[in-house]
């Protein structure tokens, strides 16, 4: 299922059902992911794989045009590149370990004592947020910084100035004619901003976290301004904050580690926050998946701004 | 050989699918679907992680007493962090496409070099 | 506090970042990001003395010991590029105030610096890991701010160049993603030094081979080794004038610094050796680096190109020395990290000058610049010099140190070929200097000398390129002490 969709992806030369066709591989990518026990990573594919990356790729696509103009022609230099890499990757499943081998090296080494000890270590059921928040914090700790190093790069590259504060009216995004969407969103809003906060704070005991949490309310934003056009949403949350709170986030994360050092320990090391080791590791974690939730969410949004934001000002060019 | 075939069969997607990603990366035209590409790509590698991490008959990572085998969490972790690398490199590209095209007026790689030859 | 360094010198420009973007005004985020910078080479230095005393250093993130947690895991040879990423970064910011000012939309000029400190704490955060999957994370906050860096250019070409970088960048960070994921299947560890020990066990199956090939392509991709250096010429030539001279003086000696650290630290410094003629390989390809990018570079009407052709053709000679295998070459290479990071460093300021109050870098422009610029002129010729490698400058230190490991080695040819490429050097930088010296400026022109600011940190680095040619005494003694550790380490 995957391939033939990755191959109707190569033929097709309409950008809209390449997208479509992408999002939908996103959706069968987290569907496996679910097969292959990986509860959290499903999540985060589905909402990044067949959420937020097609969302973008449609507003870009708005603005650039959606069909590809020059016919696709075979080439030979590429099919070969091609053809080697993928020879290396068959060279290399030779001697692997056989799918699914409980004795294989990955499994052995040092993944058991996650699975045996961070029930008493860190306390949480959900191996893979103990590993995340704790044993590698400092990974998810880049993890955030590469998200607001995006942020920072979308936001140079379409900055559109202070143009926002001009009253325009977007009738392009605008769905607001719309009564029955209007009042259907309207009621959805806010249960998507709940279930924003449960998934927040529920990722110590089921999948989720402060990414897919910062992602769906970000999404909550989305939907608001896709319906009530960018700039009533821009009038309600002023994008100079949603700049600020994508560096708190950054900071909140850092503030941990740096706590963490002035009590004594090394840097993120969640033992020393409390003088229970396992309430410190709770407190750590709750605090810097919030960090990564506020980061996520206000970059999230930042990104979404700046893209509608082109395509609003390219709305005006063209009247 | 078939014994090969039912252990690695999942590795053998992956290596597809990259194939197929990789080669829209090179070969095509189109600056958005280059991007769709590299999503194609960084998808089969992760897929490649989770496998490494799937133990028969283990459940997800989540510690249960009515449990005694589970899934490896590591390649679980490491994935999380590659995907949201990805979206985030994602993002940035788009970005780079609009400026490009309102810079030149188009989003086809061909168009830019015979702009930027003269 | 002493016992904190190694994390310190990456997570206080990693904060610095968020926290200059909320600072907002540019002249204060410059002063800023001018203080971390500073603080953060500080670091390095008394990092460099710590493990030149007392050993490598080891720190547990999360106080979780490794191979569970991610270790950070200071040895010589590392310490020794931490310095070079921050003083380098350090000089570099100190004259960019006017040239961004110049170069910059105003309005853009916070986020260019955010994007600068991301990128160092990038740099710095591969550095310093001893941990195979975090060196992949931190890539990605270095290329992404790159990226960003790059297309804040005022050409329109330096969006198309830094697309093309983004997606070859992020090709090969996916090589070396599938790389670490190969050899987590057959080893399960991600911590350097672990699978430097668990690795000899597997080393005869076709997975770690394909795991090395993986990683080794994804590295040259970001290291822009012949023939994958397409993306380089135009990333350097479109950037911001002084992202061209902290890309080149840093970014390049990181992605070498990786493909030491995974060939000798986690491979073994014998591994390559077994099934391809790694070496032979490396050696080759240096040649033809060294002579195709130099043959080019001679040809380029725009002096910033023709200095960025350059830098693929001096990566050539850095591979040449690990080509060699030897501790002599080795050291060469180190050495030429070092040397070359100063002579990029005063040439692309020097240019950064000349971009500044010419408004560009085309030979034809720069006719008489000698009268009008005398400064600016004479670093581009010192570190021209340099470059060349004459006597009594740091280039001619790498030069002569690469020649003794070839002959070692008994490979009279590549010595000969490796003078004769210098020679190619001496061709590009005399077309400039025949042009800014022996022609006469338009006389409409009125061009000033650069201001102080920009001067002062680039004749810093002139003068470094001819102190360190003279008293080579810390550089040499550093990197041979790094060379005999990453050849011991490996056996």
């Amino acid at each position: 299922m995957l391939i033939a969709t990755a191959i109707g992806i190569a033929v097709n030369r309409d950008l809209l059902s390449v997208v479509m066709l992408s999002s939908i591989y996103g959706l069968l990518s987290a569907n496996f992911f679910v097969t292959m026990d990986a509860v959290d990573v499903a999540f985060t594919e589905a909402a990044v794989g067949a959420g937020i990356s097609p969302l973008l790729m449609f507003t870009t696509m708005a603005i650039v045009g959606r069909y590809e103009k020059l016919p696709h022609r075979w080439s030979l230099s590429a099919l070969v590149l091609v053809s080697i890499t993928g020879a290396l990757l068959l060279v290399a499943t030779m001697d692997m370990p056989a799918f699914g081998a409980p004795d294989a090296p990955a499994q052995q080494h040092v993944a058991p004592r996650y699975i045996e000890q961070s029930g008493q270590e860190v306390g949480i059921p959900n191996i893979v947020t103990s590993v995340l928040a704790t044993y590698r914090g400092f990974d998810t700790f880049g993890e955030v910084t590469v998200i607001f190093t995006a942020g920072v790069g979308v936001l140079s590259l379409l900055m559109v100035g202070d143009r926002a504060t001009k009253p325009l009216s977007s009738h392009l995004l605008k769905a607001s004619q719309h009564k029955i969407l209007r009042i259907v969103s309207k009621v959805l809003i806010a249960p998507i901003l709940l279930f924003a906060l449960y998934v927040q704070f529920h990722g110590d005991y089921g999948p989720g976290g402060g990414f897919q949490a910062g992602v769906i309310f970000a999404a909550a934003i989305i939907v608001y301004t896709m319906l009530f056009g960018l700039d009533s949403a821009r009038q309600v949350i002023d994008q100079a904050w949603v700049r600020v709170m994508a560096a708190v986030g950054v900071l909140l994360y850092g503030a941990v580690g740096v706590v963490s050092m002035v009590n004594g320990g090394n840097f993120l090391d969640y033992d020393v926050l409390a003088k229970d080791p396992l309430h410190g590791q709770h407190y750590g974690i709750i605090v810097i998946e919030l960090g990564v939730g506020i980061t996520v969410a206000a970059v999230m949004v930042l990104i979404y701004f700046s893209f509608a934001g082109r395509l609003v000002d390219r709305g005006h060019q063209d009247d | 050989m078939t014994d090969m075939l039912l252990t690695h069969y999942n590795y053998w997607v992956v290596m597809v699918l990259m194939m197929i990603g990789f080669y829209i990366v090179i070969a095509q035209g189109n600056l958005v679907k280059k991007l769709v590409g590299l999503n194609i790509f960084q998808t089969s590698v992760f897929i490649l992680y989770i496998s490494a991490g799937k133990v028969s008959g283990g459940s997800a990572p989540i510690l249960d007493d009515a449990i005694s085998v589970y899934s490896n969490p590591l390649p679980h972790v490491l994935i999380l962090t590659a995907i949201v690398v990805g979206i985030a490199t994602t993002a940035l590209g788009l970005a780079l496409i609009i400026r490009l095209r309102e810079a030149y007026g188009s989003a086809e790689e061909k168009d830019i070099q015979e702009q930027n030859q003269c | 506090m002493l016992s904190h360094l190694p994390i310190l010198q990456v997570i206080l420009p990693l904060l610095a970042a968020p926290s200059c973007l909320i600072l907002g005004r540019p002249a204060l985020a410059w002063g800023f990001s001018f203080a971390t910078s500073a603080a953060a080479m500080l670091i390095s230095m008394l990092l460099l003395q710590q493990v030149w005393l007392e050993g490598p250093i080891s720190y547990f993130l999360g106080g979780w010991e490794a191979p569970w947690g991610i270790e950070y895991c200071i040895d010589l040879l590392n310490a020794f590029l931490l310095l070079i990423v921050s003083s380098l970064s350090t000089v570099v910011l100190a004259g960019t105030r006017q040239s961004v000012a110049a170069e910059v939309e105003p309005n853009k000029q916070t986020l260019f610096y955010v994007s600068w400190l991301l990128c160092l704490a990038g740099l710095l955060g591969i550095l310093a890991t001893g941990d195979a999957f975090n060196v992949f994370v931190f890539l990605e906050v270095s290329s992404l701010s790159t990226y960003t860096l790059i297309s804040l250019g005022r050409d329109r070409k330096a969006l198309w160049a830094s697309y093309q970088y983004l997606i070859v960048g992020t090709i090969g960070a996916t090589f070396i993603l599938i790389g670490i994921g190969l050899m987590y299947m057959m080893t399960g560890t991600l911590n350097m030094q672990d699978l430097a020990q668990r690795l000899p066990v597997v080393a005869d199956t076709r997975t770690v081979f394909a795991a090395y090939a993986f990683v080794i392509v994804g590295v040259c991709l970001k290291l822009a080794l012949f023939p994958l250096h397409l993306w380089l010429p135009n990333a350097y030539a479109y950037a911001p004038s002084a992202v061209t001279a902290f890309l080149a003086a840093t970014a390049t000696k990181v992605a070498v610094y990786l493909l030491i650290r995974f060939s000798f630290t986690v491979f073994g410094a014998d591994f390559g050796a077994m099934d391809i003629p790694l070496h032979q390989l490396f050696i080759a390809l240096g040649l033809i680096a060294v002579f195709s990018a130099s043959l080019v570079a001679i040809l380029q009407i725009d002096i910033k190109r023709a200095i960025a052709y350059s830098s693929v053709a001096q990566i050539g000679y850095m591979i040449i020395g690990l080509g060699l295998g030897s501790a002599a070459g080795l050291q060469a290479t180190l050495l030429h990290l070092f040397n070359h990071a100063l002579m990029k460093g005063a040439l692309f300021m020097s240019l950064a000058a000349v971009a500044l109050r010419m408004g560009s870098t085309r030979l034809d422009d720069l006719a008489g610049l000698s009268q009008r610029m005398p400064l600016t002129a004479m670093a581009f010729v010192l570190g021209g010099l340099s470059l060349i490698g004459v006597p009594l400058t740091v280039g001619f230190i790498s030069k002569w140190y690469l020649v003794i490991a070839t002959l070692e080695m008994g490979m009279w040819p590549v010595a000969v070929l490796i003078l004769v490429g210098s020679l190619l050097a001496v061709m590009y930088i005399w077309r400039v200097v025949e042009v800014m010296y022996f022609r006469d400026p338009p006389a409409s022109s009125q061009v000033s000398e650069a201001p102080v600011s920009v001067l002062l940190p680039l004749w810093l680095l002139v003068v470094a390129n001819i102190y360190f040619g003279i008293d080579t005494a810390l550089p040499v003694s550093v990197t041979a002490d790094a060379a005999q550790a990453l050849l011991g380490w490996g056996k």
